[in-house]
């Protein structure tokens, strides 16, 4: 069977994605279901490279699996959650879940492939982009131009994302000793010397007065 | 060849995929937010296969923004989490009913 090189890669990264998505829904550790969500990050890497997206692909590892992932997998860690009742239930609504899917999947897949909608007829396959072609300097001139305004509400946006979750989390817990460095920078001298006025308590010849 | 029909087929899969863990996993509310995580990147897969079939880069400027609101969400969504488990010990669904809802 002859096969082009894109079409064998694009389905063993396929295969690879949906096997990696079924063990991150169903593995008992929230862990390895880290480390699966992982691996299909990854592997949508691959495929979004396939469709000469390398910009997305890359800041899909970077900021996906380099920075969310990771911050799961911190708090998975850190937690120390009790699995078992977690799991409750699980093999009770295996039927339901599973029929859900597959309604779901049918649905999707029967829009899909009924009557060529988005089949080459419609969206015919696109010439690869030529030699030199850059496909981040392209999207750079999209967002700083077209989307500039939704580019810098999506900064305050992650800004509003870091103070929420500082927050959020920050504790202060009673009894503990800590600088305040308003106060000290805000402090007088008057509320720090106070200079006395003093009678001399001795004479010139040196005895008591 | 690899038409349109393959990419947007793999993101319906994962998409259902994610919906079914949702089902499965009801109690542990990281397996959830994971769950919400690939049904993000299905709908990303969709956007950036729309995006090369009809040779137009807004649908990948679209991908680029959700990246942003998805860490954002992850990030307050595990802020609230260890929140939630450093009160209550759990990170049951089924006993995070203080707001009787």
């Amino acid at each position: 069977m002859d096969m082009p090189l894109q079409e064998i890669i694009f389905y063993a990264f396929s295969a690879v994605m949906v096997l990696a998505a079924i063990m991150v829904i169903t593995v008992r550790n929230p862990v390895y279901a880290a480390l699966f969500l992982v691996l299909t990050f990854f592997t949508a890497a691959a495929i979004w490279m396939l469709l000469e997206a390398e910009f997305l692909a890359i800041v899909l590892v970077l900021v996906y699996v380099g920075a969310v992932m990771v911050l799961f997998l911190f708090v998975v860690m850190m937690l120390d959650i009790n699995l078992v009742p977690l799991k409750e239930g699980f093999i009770r609504f295996l039927p339901l879940g599973v029929l859900v899917a597959l309604v779901m999947a049918a649905e999707l897949l029967t829009v899909l492939w009924g009557r060529d909608r988005f089949g080459t007829g419609q969206f015919p396959v696109p010439e690869a982009h030529p030699q030199g072609y850059s496909n981040t300097a392209a999207l750079g001139e999209k967002l700083y131009t077209d989307y500039l305004l939704p580019f810098e509400v999506a900064g305050v946006l992650l800004l509003v994302a870091i103070v929420a979750a500082t927050a959020l989390t920050l504790r202060r817990r009673a009894g503990i000793k800590t600088q305040n460095p308003a106060r000290q920078v805000r402090v007088r001298r008057d509320e720090r010397v106070r200079l006395v006025k003093m009678k001399p308590r001795s004479n010139a010849d040196g005895r008591e007065a | 060849m690899l038409t349109l029909t393959h990419f947007l087929t793999l993101g319906g899969i994962l998409f259902s995929l994610s919906m079914a863990g949702i089902f499965l996993n009801r109690k542990n509310v990281i397996i959830l937010l994971m769950c919400i995580e690939l049904m993000l990147l299905a709908v990303n897969m969709n956007f950036v296969a729309f995006s090369r079939f009809m040779d137009h880069l807004d649908g990948q400027v679209f991908v680029f923004f959700i990246l942003t609101v998805a860490a954002a969400e992850a990030a307050i969504g595990l802020a609230i989490l260890v929140v939630l488990f450093r009160n209550r010990e759990t990170i049951n669904v089924a006993e995070l009913d203080d707001l009787r809802g």
